[in-house]
């Protein structure tokens, strides 16, 4: 274990560690200046038992229906085989495919260690590149790896990547519906960019291998139930544009190492628990060690950071804790009250002169009309 | 998002109080409107689990799922809701009143008006109108008479909502935050509760700590159509469990009660919102409204009575998908009708017509000289242009020759002739009637304060489209005739 491993572990303390997956890795690529989520995934940290036992618990859960619902689409269609899937990706990318292998690699000869699964999954994969063969493989359950802020984190990624004549794509199946060839733009974003991230470590992989990045489709496939049905329905989605945004939010993180030098030695998320698993750390020291860890906290967290709650408040009183936009109307100043100090027109410094006049302007009309004063 | 609303957020989070952004309400209340609180099955593709709905705040309606997944009784809740909103609907086509302009005629005198919590509750309406309208009601997988009747008209309301300036379907969230500026971000004016503890807290309480208290989702259950996550696994799946137990064992009486229990559950998560829906239908009614919400409601009224009379004439249900020209017509008009409501709104509401000013494209001052009986004779005819000056400590943007016009004279165009340092000199024309001489009060009095945008209210003709059967060849030529189908009959809904 080297220097890094050895301080995230012990950041993490005792609870079991948690892996990347492509949602997190979206999440994190969507606010790369967070320094506190960037530590906080890099260490595997519980983040809703941290955020929980903090005082803040996180406002999102699963429900056990919509779990339901996920796991039975993905069995249809992975059944037999993937049969189902085969017969979807004849159609929809019009491949003579005569037949096709399935792999699940979700364990090695009964192993489930993530190094063995990772190593497993790149032979396989180069062996499947260099293979040439009119047969198809789909490989269930790969195990990739990505670089994070200059750290390689493991990917738990849920999807399968189909290769032919060594070209690979990526399908991803997902629960929500298409309807009349429409679905939900949000979700499909979301896929979109998880989609991505596989086709960025699909790519890291290969590229071990001495395989060029073409060997992986930018054109991912997504599966999902059609209409009011239940049976699935598949669906090309070009992720350029989601790599670019990736790899430039990725490149933008600040390296794992550089991040760790900034913060004591001795800190830690470890909630010390006794003999029978109950914490003794109490809740207040927890949130201190938190606190220690610079956020960049903005409302859009709320539904892709456990710890969005615990941020927003401490983030109380600045203006990003109303969103990006109202902080750039109120021409960039970082606190509320400084705000409506420079709109009842307090003197203003040199770099705050433009956004003074704006907001004292704004006081200007709005006092005018509702006679009241800002 | 102007600087007026951030600077709105930035006093309401300073304050706990929500503060307006409108001085006037944009949006048509009307005195009996349909409330409509439905929840879905997580996970699923618009499955209904529940629904509470009515037109009197007293005396809600519940209607309950037992088992969501399973078709028939997916069709026996549309059968009921269909009893419940078509006889809503159908109590406005007692009363018609004329209609003048270019063709004139009758129209329903009101038209009726669904209220959902929030934009998922238009999404969902649109999928259960998407699900339902094409069923038949005889032959294999029949449905009840009233369900393709009930999806024609929910699939009417849900378009109707992406219609600029439409209230026949308003998603109270929208509508309340389009009026308020709270202390918290946009996204979480997405919670109803939270919303309207902003803007109008309990007593003894402040808008943010109302907001506070709302977010917790035992005391103010979300507000549909998804369920809270620990309600689905903590009451939801046990209750639906005992349900389909006590119906597998075949004892009645067993199955009534669970039936009951599971009822239960649902109120306590339908209840809540229901308040809030009435609550916040209150308060935007207290706003007075602004001076083209009746014409707007008036549009309404019209596609209210063109929508029955085609249901009336047999037409065909709306299409899965629009055909290219529908969907030019349909896009076209909505940016037309977009511009025209934006400048209706800052005509009528002072307060949205100072974010024009904010952003140049207005001002207000107040009149120092006038010319009201200036006479233009370079022209071949004498004509009336009088003049008046306007101070303005507005950052206006105003070029010469550039036309404007005023929401107290919208008839009258006023053109900048001058602008020297704050005040800027403008030639009407219009709107003073016949003779050289204005009539009184059509010309700006000195020491009036006027106020002059460089947008104007006035109606737009539609550009001009092709009819459907001329489709050209580029746009996938005429879209095919609606035939019902089996296949749209049978689709499952699973």
């Amino acid at each position: 274990m080297n220097r890094t491993e050895a301080r995230l572990a012990r950041i993490r303390g005792r609870a079991l560690a948690k892996t990347h997956n492509a949602r997190t890795i979206a999440a994190l690529a969507s606010n790369p200046g967070c320094a506190r989520r960037a530590i906080l995934d890099a260490a595997g940290a519980d983040k809703q038992r941290i955020a929980a036992y903090a005082g803040f618990p996180a406002p999102f859960g699963q429900s056990r229906f919509a779990l339901a619902r996920g796991n039975a689409v993905e069995a249809q269609v992975k059944a037999d085989g993937a049969a189902e899937l085969l017969t979807l990706l004849r159609e929809h990318l019009n491949l003579p495919i005569p037949q096709a292998h399935y792999d699940d690699l979700s364990e090695v000869g009964g192993n489930t260690s993530l190094d063995l699964r990772h190593a497993r999954t790149r032979t396989l994969l180069a062996r499947a590149a260099a293979a040439r063969t009119d047969a198809g493989t789909m490989f269930d359950h790969p195990l990739l790896r990505l670089e994070v802020g200059g750290r390689h984190a493991f990917l738990e990624p849920d999807l399968i990547a189909f290769q032919l004549h060594g070209r690979f794509t990526i399908v991803e199946i997902k629960s929500f519906p298409v309807i009349d060839g429409q679905a939900d733009g949000a979700k499909v974003a979301a896929a979109a960019i998880q989609s991505a991230v596989y086709v960025l470590a699909l790519r890291d992989a290969l590229a071990e291998q001495g395989l060029p990045a073409e060997a992986v489709s930018h054109e991912t496939v997504l599966v999902c139930p059609r209409d009011f049905s239940s049976r699935p329905v598949a669906t090309s989605l070009d992720v350029r544009k989601q790599l670019t945004v990736l790899r430039r939010q990725l490149a933008r993180m600040d390296r794992i190492d550089d991040l760790l030098d900034l913060l004591p030695n001795d800190l830690t998320f470890d909630l010390d628990p006794d003999g029978d698993g109950i914490p003794r750390r109490s809740p207040a020291a927890l949130a201190g060690a938190i606190r220690q860890v610079d956020a960049r906290y903005a409302p859009e967290c709320l539904s892709t950071c456990e710890m969005c709650f615990f941020c927003r408040d401490e983030a109380r009183g600045g203006t990003a804790a109303l969103g990006r936009d109202v902080r750039e109307e109120l021409g960039g100043v970082e606190h509320i009250e400084t705000a409506l100090r420079l709109a009842r027109g307090a003197r203003a410094g040199n770099d705050l002169a433009e956004a003074a006049e704006l907001l004292r302007t704004a006081a200007r009309l709005r006092a005018d009309i509702i006679k009241e004063a800002v | 998002m102007s600087t007026l609303t951030a600077l709105a957020r930035a006093i309401a989070a300073d304050t706990g109080a929500a503060q307006p952004i409108c001085a006037v309400r944009h949006v048509h209340i009307g005195p009996r409107p349909l409330v409509f609180i439905p929840l879905a099955l997580a996970g699923e593709a618009n499955a209904p689990l529940a629904a509470m709905v009515g037109d009197d705040p007293q005396a809600p309606v519940l209607l309950v799922v037992p088992e969501p997944r399973d078709r028939d009784q997916r069709f026996a809740f549309a059968a009921e809701l269909s009893a419940i909103v078509l006889s809503y609907i159908e109590s406005h086509f007692a009363e018609e009143e004329p209609v003048g302009g270019r063709d004139p005629g009758t129209r329903y005198a009101d038209a009726p008006q669904l209220l959902v919590p929030n934009p998922a509750g238009i999404a969902f309406t649109r999928l259960l109108g998407r699900s339902t309208r094409f069923r038949r009601t005889e032959g294999p997988y029949a449905v009840a008479e009233s369900v393709p009747v009930l999806g024609r008209w929910l699939t009417f309301f849900a378009d109707r909502a992406e219609h600029p300036g439409s209230s026949l379907m308003v998603a109270a969230t929208d509508a309340l935050a389009a009026h308020w500026a709270t202390g918290q971000s946009s996204l979480e004016d997405g919670n109803l509760g939270a919303l309207l503890g902003w803007i109008d807290p309990p007593p003894g309480m402040s808008g943010a700590q109302a907001a506070m208290e709302a977010e917790d989702p035992v005391r103010c259950p979300p507000a549909g159509p998804a369920t809270d996550p620990t309600f689905d696994n903590e009451i939801l799946d046990q209750r639906i469990l005992a349900v389909r137990t006590a119906r597998m064992t075949g004892d009645g009486r067993a199955c009534d009660r669970a039936k009951a229990a599971l009822t239960e559950a649902l109120a306590t998560q339908l209840e809540p919102t229901w308040a809030l829906m009435w609550r916040a239908a209150g308060v935007l009614r207290r706003l007075p409204a602004g001076g083209h919400v009746r014409a707007r409601w008036d549009a309404d009224k019209a596609a209210f009575t063109w929508h029955a009379q085609h249901i009336a004439d047999g037409g065909p249900p709306q299409p899965r998908r629009d055909g290219a020209v529908s969907a030019a017509r349909r896009l076209a008009n909505a940016e037309r009708v977009q511009e025209m409501v934006a400048a209706q709104r800052a005509f009528d509401d002072p307060l949205v017509m100072a974010e024009h000013r904010l952003a140049g494209e207005a001002f207000a001052g107040q009149v120092v000289t006038a010319e009201p009986d200036r006479v233009d004779a370079t022209g071949r005819r004498r004509v009336l242009r009088p003049r008046i000056t306007v101070e303005t400590e507005d950052d206006m943007v105003a070029e010469t020759s550039v036309t404007l016009t005023s929401p107290a004279r919208p008839s009258q165009k006023a053109r900048v002739v001058d602008v020297t340092g704050p005040q800027v000199v403008l030639e009407l024309q219009g709107g003073m009637g016949r003779s050289l001489t204005p009539e009184p009060g059509s010309v700006p009095a000195v020491g009036e304060p006027v106020c002059y945008a460089a947008f104007s209210d006035a109606w737009q003709p539609p550009p001009a489209f092709p009819e459907p059967e001329d489709t050209p060849w580029t746009h996938g030529g005429p879209p095919p005739e609606y035939i019902p189908s089996d296949e749209d009959a049978r689709e499952d809904w699973s």
